[in-house]
């Protein structure tokens, strides 16, 4: 297969194979979390579920004091990675017109050294969060196969297309691909993981608001 | 435009190993010493050679004995023939011709018919071992019918004609990686050179065509130094195609940017912006189009305002639609997605359905369940 | 429009955007200085540079015209000129359809290409003895 074939596929049916695992995994599992429904609360109402649910998951986002004193490193370097994620997987212009061509719309981006900038930061968070599970007695202790299962998926896609960037070790194509085939296996294997908390973070949130709302207390 | 390219024409006599050195040749021209290094100059920087190697070029280059040459063309355009015999810079490029002594192709030639090809072979005879093989077109190996020069079918005259060939030249796309005639379906079952020939050395010169002063490029080198350039992994010479086109591309500072043209007539495109957005495959491929240019550094595709079509890669004609941006998937995506997400709300619907069946099952017999197992 | 023509397109960059112009500039700074300190040559093949459309012209306004202009008719048209800066010469080398085939800066005190060769001397000496040896007899 020469490599354009390769670039070709992983554009073409890898991306659609990829596609419908990853919709119907997380379709079918926030299904299943709501159609679980919660038990009848019978006392009486002292407050808003709603508003409850929908403050706390804003606040949510601030940790507070004592948490994150046990906790500063998990926090600070897992927030430095999502940030530098979400500036590199949409803010620049590529990935932009990858999604444009998906949802219709697209919007500016950032010029690619910022961009590059950002990506370096996150590679050095990511590594960050991974010493820290393996050397933090209690992260470690808490670590199993999928923690680090999907550390691996995630890093992966960012290190690569950082090489099919900058074209390093092989040639543009065959880099490219590669970039693009990790998205592929993220995006497979996503739904099954706890991945999924980028869904399931606000329903958590929103519920935890609400259990509070509810009985009239802050959360 | 004089050109005296030593064209055989049918007699098989004639002795094919040149006159004497290509120094010699020159100077029984009228080509003083001051040409000749005016010459040097123009074929270093041809051949994509620091300056400082003039000297060296011009002492092999006086010492070099012209070389037996024949061109097959198979299942082509002649684009690359015409390319490389536009001959823009007659004097450089027809002098590189006039140091080889081309002693068949089909284009050019005046002999026909059977005195073309017993020519041929006399050639091949006389300089067995040390002739230089181009050759530009596909070979198609469905019906060897498709494609036959007097009666000979492309396979047969490859392979047979490369048994006493020095090196190989495969010139143009379709000869390198199998070009439009291997696009899909490939209903001729066209193959390149390297699929075919594997005990020979192949130089790989692909494009679509290549660009002129590459092929010359190539065959200059062989001259001057008697060996093949240094390779890249699918057998391109990495002087010409060791940079993309990304790499060396004068617009590379608006990609930087993040300024693009968005049509081909807007106002970006105007300005000269990028052309990512129209789909450019300068960043994956590899040629010298963006520094060596084209028609004598007048210009190239997207100086002239259009994307990269990615010629001098194997299955470019299958690479995705030439105006969808390399990050684009090459399927429509969204219907999947829409189809997807129906099915799944779906199949979700009823599984939901039967959890919650499984719960109130086991809420009414007082049976604690727990996730696992409803994952059962 | 004769093939000699320089072609129109309307899309223009300004060499503040492409940055060529300055550090070739440089580069030749930096070469004369070479020369003048340890006396080597240096040669700049400006076609081995990916230039912007405009930016090979504002690189020749820039180093201007000096003193000496050369023509050489050999092979077609080459022009060696002498630029505003003395020791940086601008080679351009024309084939017979006057398209230009090299163009390289050369930073030294005479272009090579100017200086008589031995080859043709020698040739030149024979030729010479002959049309003496006619006239004579």
């Amino acid at each position: 297969m020469t490599e354009i074939e390769l670039l070709s596929w992983a554009r073409g049916p890898g991306l659609q194979i990829a596609t419908v695992i990853f919709v119907a995994g997380v379709v079918i599992r926030i299904f299943e979390i709501f159609m679980l429904g919660r038990k009848a609360n019978l006392a009486e109402a002292k407050g808003g579920e709603m508003s409850g649910g929908l403050k706390t998951m804003i606040t949510r986002t601030i940790p507070d004091r004592t948490t994150f004193k046990r906790s500063s490193v998990t926090i600070v370097s897992g927030y430095i990675f999502h940030i530098g994620l979400f500036i590199v997987c949409f803010l620049s212009a590529p990935h932009i017109l990858f999604l444009k061509d998906i949802i219709g719309f697209g919007w500016p981006s950032l010029p690619t050294p910022v961009i590059d900038a950002f990506a370096v930061v996150t590679i050095i968070a990511m590594l960050a969060t991974l010493v820290n599970r393996l050397t933090n007695k209690v992260m470690r202790y808490l670590t199993n196969f999928e923690d680090l299962l999907t550390w691996f998926i995630t890093f992966l896609p960012l290190v690569t297309g950082y090489l099919a960037f900058h074209r390093i070790g092989m040639t543009a194509p065959t880099l490219l691909a590669v970039h693009i085939l990790s998205v592929e296996l993220l995006l497979i294997i996503f739904p099954f993981t706890k991945l999924m908390h980028a869904f399931t973070l606000f329903i958590a949130r929103w519920y935890n608001g609400a259990i509070s709302g509810y009985r009239g207390v802050a959360s | 435009m004089k050109k005296d390219l030593s064209l055989n024409d049918g007699t098989p006599t004639e002795g094919t190993t040149g006159s004497g050195t290509l120094g010699e040749s020159l100077r029984s021209q009228g080509v003083s010493r001051r040409s000749f290094m005016k010459f040097c100059a123009t074929t270093a920087s041809m051949m994509a050679l620091p300056p400082s190697m003039i000297p060296l070029i011009a002492n092999a280059l006086e010492n070099a004995m012209r070389p037996s040459v024949i061109w097959l063309s198979f299942q082509e355009c002649t684009g690359c023939t015409e390319s490389l015999t536009r001959a823009h810079s007659p004097t450089v490029e027809s002098l590189i011709f006039e140091s080889i002594s081309l002693d068949y192709h089909h284009t050019l030639q005046a002999a026909s018919g059977e005195a073309a090809e017993a020519a041929r072979e006399a050639a091949m005879e006389e300089n067995f071992g040390n002739y230089l093989l181009v050759v530009d077109g596909s070979i198609p190996l469905d019906n060897p019918g498709y494609s036959t020069i007097a009666g000979i079918s492309n396979l047969d005259m490859l392979t047979e004609s490369a048994k006493g060939a020095a090196a190989i030249i495969a010139v143009g796309t379709c000869a390198t990686y199998g070009g439009i005639p291997h696009a899909n379906p490939n209903p001729t079952g066209a193959v390149s050179v390297k699929d075919i020939i594997k005990d020979k050395r192949i130089i790989n010169v692909p494009g679509c065509p290549p660009i002129p002063v590459v092929i010359t490029g190539v065959l200059a080198h062989y001259l001057t130094f008697g060996s093949i350039p240094e390779l890249d992994h699918i057998g391109r010479p990495k002087a010409f195609y060791g940079q993309s086109i990304h790499d060396r591309c004068y617009r590379r500072p608006f990609y930087d940017k993040g300024q693009f043209a968005e049509t081909f007539d807007d106002e970006g495109a105007k300005k000269g912006w990028c052309l990512f957005k129209l789909g450019c495959r300068g960043p994956t491929t590899y040629n010298a189009c963006a520094t060596t240019k084209w028609n004598n550094g007048t210009s190239f595709p997207i100086e002239s305002g259009h994307p990269c079509l990615g010629c001098s890669e194997p299955d470019f004609w299958d690479g995705g639609g030439f105006y969808k941006a390399l990050s684009m998937p090459t399927e429509d995506i969204s219907k999947t997605a829409v189809y997807t997400v129906a099915g799944a709300a779906a199949a979700g619907a009823v599984i939901g359905a039967l959890n919650r069946g499984k719960k109130s099952n086991s809420d009414k017999i007082h049976i604690k369940t727990t996730i696992d197992d409803l994952r059962k | 429009m004769s093939q000699t023509d320089t072609p129109r397109f309307n899309i223009h960059s300004g060499n503040e955007l492409t940055w060529n112009v300055k550090p070739i500039l440089h580069e030749i700074r930096h070469a004369l200085l070479e020369l003048l300190d340890n006396g080597n040559t240096s040669v700049i093949d400006l076609r081995s540079i990916p230039l912007a459309p405009g930016e090979e012209e504002t690189i020749i306004s820039a180093l201007g015209q000096g003193e000496v202009h050369a023509r050489l008719d050999a092979l077609g048209r080459s022009d060696i000129v002498e630029t505003t800066y003395s020791g940086v010469w601008l080679v351009t080398h024309y084939n017979e359809n006057e398209a230009v085939v090299g163009r390289f800066i050369e930073i030294t005190e005479l272009p090579a290409i100017l200086k008589s060769q031995r080859e043709d001397m020698s040739d030149a000496l024979i030729e010479l003895t002959q049309e003496l040896e006619t006239t004579d007899t």
